[in-house]
């Protein structure tokens, strides 16, 4: 009841005065309208051209023959970039992880007065398009480029070792572009952390390394699972930086999608949609039953 | 002695402000001791200091025989109980008292928190989160938190302040009694005169980061050493006045062309400009002219200015012909006469209930302060 009174939505207001259910329903409509045209009927459209018949082509359109077989179909075929869209987006979520949490640490608790500046430039990357910073890292990876020469010079790398076209390129661009989905999240929750529960457990035996585990980490989990869900779902669905960055070795899901759409295949590229989809949401759900707890969400 | 707590020559200083300035100060081990100040006299700092939260910039901590000036706050025996509590809103009560023990890895966790659940009449509010508690039971979880590592110094910082007075008074009698019970030294940091003096046996009364004076509740209260514990602990009526001479055991000063006795060894000065200092519950009012007992301090010529009944008191303000305002609480016991605003009164008092202290200090030290907390 609380919760519901809370959203001030119509239920609550069963008891006031018909105006003001009226106001209620007035604020919603905006809302309710832009999502019923841009989710509701797309999501309802792509449902459909999953089904479609696919003998039929864009010219001459598709029989609406519930064809379950599309799934089936697409499933067989593309496994292997499903699977490993699956995996590059936990690589990136993992990397993102490791390389943002030390950040949204710092910028949380030591950057002093420079914490809205570091702010400002976790948040600066998006002043330019996805796009641009991605072919930017093309140019940065690129075989005759000073990355690539300066890691052969340290023997790292071989003679004929490359970065572009390597799922090394594909995983590092996810990470660049999703960092800062990570990171914000990260810092949120961290700065909202009370310094005084630090001091405690430091107070109550526990050294710097202790304290993270027993307080601040747990503490900071909502951050950890809002910042991997904002990870891990664009970076399972992205295409542009396997286009990039890869080769046809490091396709994703994505690419695929695009793929047929472009070559006019819908029913099989809306299946593989509503599977990726499907399987996303089933994951996120799992995960956060595991990770979360009542007090996260 | 042994188990002390010794603070020698301890300085803060936080860039070119002074928080705690060359601080000499043992603390017997057992005591109850309290470091009563406003706000910013840097008594909290002070604890940090003791906690390892905050580093000294001159001087040491000794805690018995050993120094632990430069010990991580993770390694000293001591353990706090925050202001506001900081308890861990991820963990459970029980956990919650555990963390130390875990900490340490002690054997035996789930009886000995069960035990301090006790104590502190706890007892089933083992599996509850800190937010389904009552301001009340969240210090007492933080007092047992701290308590069942058995420090040597357990320090509470202004612990009852965020409790309504009610129950502020309730765990002012409780925290004694765990004291009592335990044995522990507690350092008790806060700013309120009364919960000082009501659970303190030693308090130290800090201004401007240094110690005014420190001694037992009743001792600093009967005889203040500065004109700011004379005014922040409880409320005095400071009067100028000069030392005329001293004859035997007394000193005779003249204040607004009236003789006062006091005993020389209830002066803070030997001659000079003084201010003569009178608790106002030790003062007896009565009508303009009325004889008194020989040998009692006079102040004749009042003026009643105000008139405030508080039911076990009355608080009278009487306006002397210098213009001054002088407060007198009269217990209602029904035996003494009562007055109106207007009435002409006498202010007498008994020599030995009388102080003297230096007229170089500022005579409204530690007022303001004393009103705010």
């Amino acid at each position: 009841m609380t919760a519901l009174s809370q959203l001030g939505g119509p239920p609550a207001a069963v008891t006031e005065k018909p105006g003001r259910r009226f106001t209620a329903y007035l604020l919603l409509l905006p809302g309710g309208l832009w999502l019923a045209l841009f989710f509701v009927v797309p999501l309802v459209s792509l449902l459909s051209a999953s089904l479609y018949d696919p003998s039929g082509t864009v010219e001459t359109g598709y029989a609406v023959t519930g064809h379950w077989q599309n799934y089936v179909d697409a499933l067989q075929d593309y496994a292997r970039p499903f699977g490993r869209s699956m995996w590059y987006a936990l690589l990136t979520t993992a990397f993102c992880l490791l390389l943002g949490y030390p950040l949204a640490y710092a910028i949380a608790f030591k950057s002093g007065r420079w914490k809205n500046l570091m702010l400002a430039l976790v948040i600066a990357p998006f002043f330019t398009s996805f796009l641009v910073r991605t072919l930017s890292w093309k140019l940065l990876l690129g075989d005759n480029g000073v990355v690539v020469d300066t890691l052969k010079w340290l023997h790292i790398l071989g003679p004929d070792g490359r970065l572009l076209a390597t799922t090394t390129a594909v995983v590092t661009g996810l990470t660049y572009n999703f960092l800062p989905f990570m990171v914000l999240p990260l810092y949120a929750s961290l700065e909202k952390i009370d310094h005084r529960l630090i001091e405690a457990g430091g107070d109550l035996f526990a050294g710097p390394v202790t304290t993270f585990r027993t307080v601040t980490l747990p503490l900071s989990m909502p951050g950890v699972v809002a910042g991997t869900l904002l990870t891990f779902i664009p970076a399972a669905g992205d295409y542009i930086n396997a286009e990039l960055l890869g080769t046809p070795q490091q396709r994703m899901i994505g690419n695929d999608i695009q793929n047929l759409f472009a070559a006019g295949a819908h029913p099989t590229a809306a299946a593989l949609s509503v599977t990726l989809m499907a399987t996303i949401v089933v994951l996120v759900l799992f995960y956060v039953r595991r990770v979360g707890t009542e007090d996260l969400l | 002695m042994a188990g002390d707590l010794v603070l020698s020559g301890l300085t803060k200083r936080f860039g070119a402000f002074t928080a705690v300035d060359d601080l000499d100060l043992t603390v017997p081990r057992g005591a109850f001791f309290a470091l009563l100040g406003p706000s910013g006299c840097g008594k909290t700092t002070t604890l940090r200091m003791v906690a390892g939260l905050e580093e000294p910039t001159a001087g040491s901590i000794g805690l018995g025989d050993d120094d632990i000036t430069g010990l991580r706050p993770y390694k000293r025996p001591v353990n706090t109980v925050f202001q506001n509590y900081a308890l861990f809103p991820h963990l459970d009560i029980f956990e919650n008292v555990a963390f130390g023990l875990r900490r340490r890895g002690v054997k035996e966790i789930r009886r000995q928190v069960e035990e301090m659940l006790e104590l502190v009449e706890l007892v089933g509010y083992g599996d509850r989160r800190p937010a389904q508690l009552s301001g009340g039971q969240q210090q007492r979880v933080a007092l047992a938190r701290a308590l069942i590592n058995r420090p040597e110094v357990l320090l509470l910082d202004e612990p009852l302040g965020a409790l309504d007075l009610k129950l502020r008074r309730q765990m002012q009698i409780e925290l004694k009694r765990i004291q009592t019970e335990v044995g522990i030294t507690f350092v008790h940091v806060t700013h309120d005169q009364e919960e000082a003096m009501t659970m303190a046996d030693t308090i130290a009364v800090m201004n401007a980061g240094v110690i005014e004076q420190r001694g037992a509740p009743a001792v600093l209260y009967d005889l203040p050493a500065t004109t700011f514990v004379a005014n922040f602990l409880g409320q005095s009526n400071l009067v100028a006045g000069t030392i005329l001479e001293r004859s035997g055991e007394d000193l005779v000063i003249d204040a607004h062309g009236s003789k006062q006795v006091v005993p020389v060894k209830r002066s803070r000065v030997a001659d000079g400009e003084v201010w003569v200092g009178i608790r106002p519950e030790k003062v007896f009012l009565a009508r303009a002219g009325s004889e008194t007992d020989t040998g009692a301090n006079s102040l004749r010529g009042g003026v009643v200015t105000d008139v405030s009944y508080c039911g076990v008191s009355t608080q009278y303000l009487a306006r002397m012909p210098w213009n001054q305002e002088l407060t007198v609480f009269e217990q209602n016991t029904g035996a003494r006469d009562t007055f109106a605003v207007g009435d002409s009164v006498d202010l007498h008092w008994q020599p030995s209930h009388t102080f003297v202290l230096d007229a170089r200090q500022d005579a409204t030290a530690g007022v303001e302060a004393e009103e705010t907390g």
